[in-house]
């Protein structure tokens, strides 16, 4: 198709943009294991496994409930993520089905509010959400953490909804309202079911969503911290390569789901 | 709403339409009306507010153009958030043309299933990752010694030429996706066309392509953008000293300046000029927002 | 238990578009009944009045003397067999039939135990387990048809069921649907475009064109005494003779076309002085002998012959817009016709209908 050299040419291109996607990845994994009070790859002090030590014993980041009673890092990235499920998918689901129904401008209108979350800054949503929540009297904290991630969270829940309702044949509906289901058993029993594999997508996009969440958080969390905001205040003031550590742990986290999702994608791809 | 009614019954109406309140309103659009209008009002103590103290006021906004200093820094933002919009187009544009035309459907898939691996690991992991990378001492500058291109370590992190790059970094991906799904409604034939026709390669994208890609990469460009704008940790962690990003500014209005109303107006500008540049993409090259979606 | 169904004065509009004109008919308990008609002519949109997905913009429908505005679909006492039967994906065979009873907190092995019975009616018992994916055409039909019967709904109402099928499973299907519908006497409102299955099924017909009921009647008094000129060129074929009204004289009347003098029976609204339509179908169409022998008769030139298994079609250009057409049983000396040969043609008037002219139906 192309001349023999511009294939070359982009061939280099694309492994050396691959290089460069992947290499802070092995920096940060190589780091991880650099026997070096700060987190660098040069000069190698040696092999070492004490951040992994360090890790898996401060307290500040598993800790379920310190002097103060507060709780550490992962509960509260956990708690909340959990929160954010809860909370967004019920939502973003019905604004789903209610846009699906609408057509013309009204739809058009609609859509886009609840699209324009997406193109607002964090922090502007985190300071947003903050300002009127104090205002009512309310305090910050995670719980305003909480719903300044489901302005926008919401968002991505719809859309997914949005997406696989467009493949509904609307007769299947049609069909069981004829046969007596009320409204409530057609959604039960047809619509839901058929919406099951967006929704459980939705949910984990959700609680990762709202895990790696950092600058709506920032604004909202009155004191507290998730993994996001730890890891933060600490490469400002005093890090180790603990930090590689854990990030070493968070992506073959990732991996390992990306190789599932991959899996999975293939099973569900032969069945429907 | 009849059609609402009839489909879905009475009760689950309701439902629709309160969660849709609760959301668009409770959350989204009373906030912004609050700041908006928490950010004319002055500083108040408490005990103040309510009182003839508590007016409407510009004075929050006047600051900015007042002080020299985050002026400055409010047109570094812009700009820079500008300059890293062009590069990540730059850089995804080959990646997204390759991935719509020149691959297979399989590849495309394991490419972009690779180009979003990266991107699920936290963005403060990440660029961090590029601190030690850039660092004076670090591998970049050892492998760039060794290979003999550069006599002496450069100082990769002044100015803002870190929070640029790693700024690219991250957001490239934003850009690669709604470039990539723009060109591939495109008719590989017209460019075999041109091809054919014996326009050179660089005319053949300038006049075949791009105005074809021209949606996606304009919403590529209003997300990168939106991006690097608000971008918190890629330029408190990348950015030389004495170099800031308007957004650390507003985080110290909040939380070291104790001045929320005046944080609010800067955020608050924040946004208005993301809109700015939102709409203006989209007036520019005659987009609409049912166009962005992923 | 069946109802009858009765429409009074039907309306339907969508904005400055009128889909359904002031249909008033009643459909009586226990029939087979079919809506005719080509697409677009209204049909759809009355089966969905009925059943409950519209509401009429004018007019009454009552089911059982009742009348239906306000009350949904899952509500009435009907079944509706979707055009593309719309089983759910989901679910396996047994749980498609037996919906209708889960629905109304029929409990599960009771609703196991009517979904195999009402399998069985529709012989197909062995497919209960099956997923709606792995059926043929016929088989989802049929699993359909149980469906709808599970919840003993007082008026079936089906869409065009047999057009996906193809000819054989279509002709075996026609005859199982009105065993299934005797069987059970419940009342069956059909709708088609084709005429060959609403003649062999139905106990009365209605015609419809663009939203306008043409005419009800038995199969046979809707294809001997067509009441409009669409009727007689919609179901089944017809030459057509376009004239004036000549002398009439009780129930037969003389047209006068540009070809000769014909006499026919007048039908409906056929008056003396009036412009019209003369119908003969090619099955009373006689060539040869037999036609000077009628008491009608032209001369027309033979152009082709089509052989259709048990009978032909014999073309011939009579001068009229389309050719002039008889059917008739297959014989050898039709062989032996050349293009462009003189052919005598003829009817006897019994045989041909006059109507006032009018729209015929589309090609």
């Amino acid at each position: 198709m192309e001349s023999k050299t511009a294939r070359l040419i982009i061939n280099i291109y694309l492994a050396i943009f691959l290089l460069y996607l992947f290499a802070p990845l092995f920096v940060m994994i190589a780091a991880a294991f650099n026997d070096s009070k700060f987190p660098t790859v040069m000069p190698w002090r040696g092999f070492t496994l004490r951040w992994f030590s360090d890790l898996w014993a401060d307290d500040r980041i598993w800790g379920i409930g310190d002097e103060d009673g507060r709780l550490g890092a992962v509960a509260n990235s956990v708690l909340v993520g959990l929160a954010v499920v809860v909370i967004a998918v019920p939502i973003g689901t019905l604004a789903g089905l209610l846009l699906d129904s609408l057509r013309g401008r009204v739809r058009s209108a609609l859509y886009a509010c609840m699209v324009a979350p997406l193109l607002v800054p964090g922090i502007i949503i985190g300071i947003s959400t903050l300002i009127f929540w104090t205002r009512l009297g309310i305090s910050p904290g995670l719980h305003l953490s909480t719903i300044g991630q489901c302005s926008f969270i919401c968002s991505y829940v719809m859309l997914m909804v949005v997406a696989r309702l467009q493949r509904l044949d609307r007769s299947l509906e049609e069909a069981a309202l004829d046969l007596g289901a009320s409204h409530a058993q057609a959604l039960r029993l047809i619509v839901l079911p058929y919406l099951r594999p967006s929704l459980l997508t939705a949910a984990v996009l959700a609680f990762f969503q709202s895990f790696e969440n950092f600058n709506t958080t920032l604004f909202t969390r009155g004191g507290a911290n998730t993994v996001t905001i730890f890891i933060a205040s600490h490469i400002r003031t005093g890090v180790t390569p603990e930090i590689n550590a854990l990030g070493l742990v968070l992506i073959s986290l990732t991996v390992i789901a990306a190789i599932v999702y991959t899996v999975r994608r293939g099973a569900t791809a032969a069945i429907s | 709403m009849k059609q609402l009614v009839d489909r879905y019954g009475l009760t689950l109406t309701g439902a629709m339409l309160l969660a849709t309140f609760v959301w668009l309103v409770g959350m989204v659009i009373l906030p912004y009306l609050v700041m908006v209008d928490f950010s004319f009002r002055p500083n108040l103590l408490p005990a103040d507010v309510g009182s003839e103290r508590d007016h409407y006021t510009f004075d929050n906004y006047e600051t900015l153009f007042r002080n020299e200093i985050h002026f400055v820094v409010f047109l570094r933002t812009l700009w820079g958030s500008a300059l890293a919009t062009f590069l990540c187009l730059c850089v995804a544009y080959p990646v997204a043309y390759f991935l719509a035309m020149m691959a297979t459907p399989a590849q495309a898939a394991t490419f972009l299933l690779l180009l979003v691996i990266p991107f699920w690991i936290n963005e403060i992991l990440r660029t961090f990752a590029w601190f030690i990378i850039l660092a004076y001492n670090g591998p970049l500058n050892g492998v760039l010694r060794l290979l003999g291109v550069i006599a002496s370590p450069v100082r990769w992190l002044s100015g803002s030429w870190g929070v640029i790059a790693g700024m690219v970094y991250a957001y490239t991906v934003f850009m690669v996706f709604p470039v990539y799904n723009a060109v591939l409604t495109l008719d590989r034939n017209q460019v075999e066309a041109a091809r054919d026709l014996g326009a050179p390669l660089w005319r053949i994208h300038w006049r075949v392509v791009i105005p074809h890609a021209k949606p996606g990469i304009t919403v590529g460009c209003i997300l990168v953008f939106t991006a690097a704008a608000g971008s918190y940790i890629v330029p408190s962690i990348l950015a030389a000293p004495g170099t800031r990003w308007f957004t650390e500014i507003i985080y110290q209005w909040f939380y070291e300046g104790q001045n929320w109303p005046q944080g609010s107006a800067y955020a608050f500008l924040l946004l208005l000029l993301c809109l700015v540049f939102v709409f203006g993409m989209m007036r520019i090259f005659r987009v609409g927002l049912s166009d962005i979606a992923r | 238990m069946s109802q009858e169904v009765a429409l009074e004065g039907v309306t339907r509009r969508f904005g400055e578009f009128t889909a359904v004109r002031n249909v008033t008919l009643t459909i009586r308990a226990g029939e087979f009944f079919s809506f005719l008609g080509p697409s677009g002519c209204g049909k759809t949109t009355i089966l969905r009045m009925i059943s409950g997905f519209i509401d009429p913009s004018d007019g009454v429908v009552r089911i059982g003397g009742k009348d239906m505005r306000g009350i949904g679909p899952n509500k009435r006492p009907t079944a509706l067999i979707f055009q593309n039967l719309a089983l759910f994906p989901l679910m396996p065979v047994w749980q498609n039939v037996a919906f209708g009873l889960e629905v109304r907190g029929v409990g599960k092995a009771e609703r196991r135990k009517r979904a195999e019975e009402l399998l069985g009616i529709v012989e197909l018992t062995e497919s209960a387990d099956k997923q709606v994916a792995q059926l043929s055409g016929g088989q989802r039909q049929r699993v359909a048809i149980a469906r709808a019967l599970a919840v003993e709904p007082q008026v079936m109402l089906l869409d065009e069921p047999l057009s996906a099928l193809d000819l054989k499973l279509r002709q075996y299907m026609r005859a199982e649907l009105r065993r299934i519908q005797q069987r059970t006497g419940v009342t069956f409102i059909y709708i088609t475009h084709d005429q060959g299955e609403a003649l062999t099924m139905s106990d009365r017909i209605g015609v419809m064109s663009q939203g306008v009921l043409q005419q009800v009647g038995t199969p046979l008094e809707v294809y001997n005494d067509p009441a409009t000129p669409f009727v007689a060129s919609f179901v089944g074929e017809a030459n057509v003779f376009t004239g004036r009204i000549g002398a009439a004289n009780g129930t037969l009347g003389q047209i006068e076309t540009e070809h000769g003098i014909y006499t026919g029976r007048l039908g409906r609204g056929a008056r003396s002085g009036e412009q019209a339509m003369l119908f003969v179908r090619p099955e009373h169409m006689r060539i040869g002998a037999a036609a000077t022998a009628a008491q009608n008769h032209m001369t027309a030139a033979f152009t082709h012959a089509e052989f259709e298994g048990s009978f032909v079609n014999v073309f011939s250009e009579g001068g009229l817009r389309k050719p002039v057409v008889a059917q008739t049983r297959s014989d050898p000396s039709l062989l032996r016709l050349q293009p462009g040969e003189a052919l005598p043609m003829g009817f006897d008037p019994t045989d041909a209908v006059i109507l006032p002219f009018g729209d015929l139906a589309r090609e």
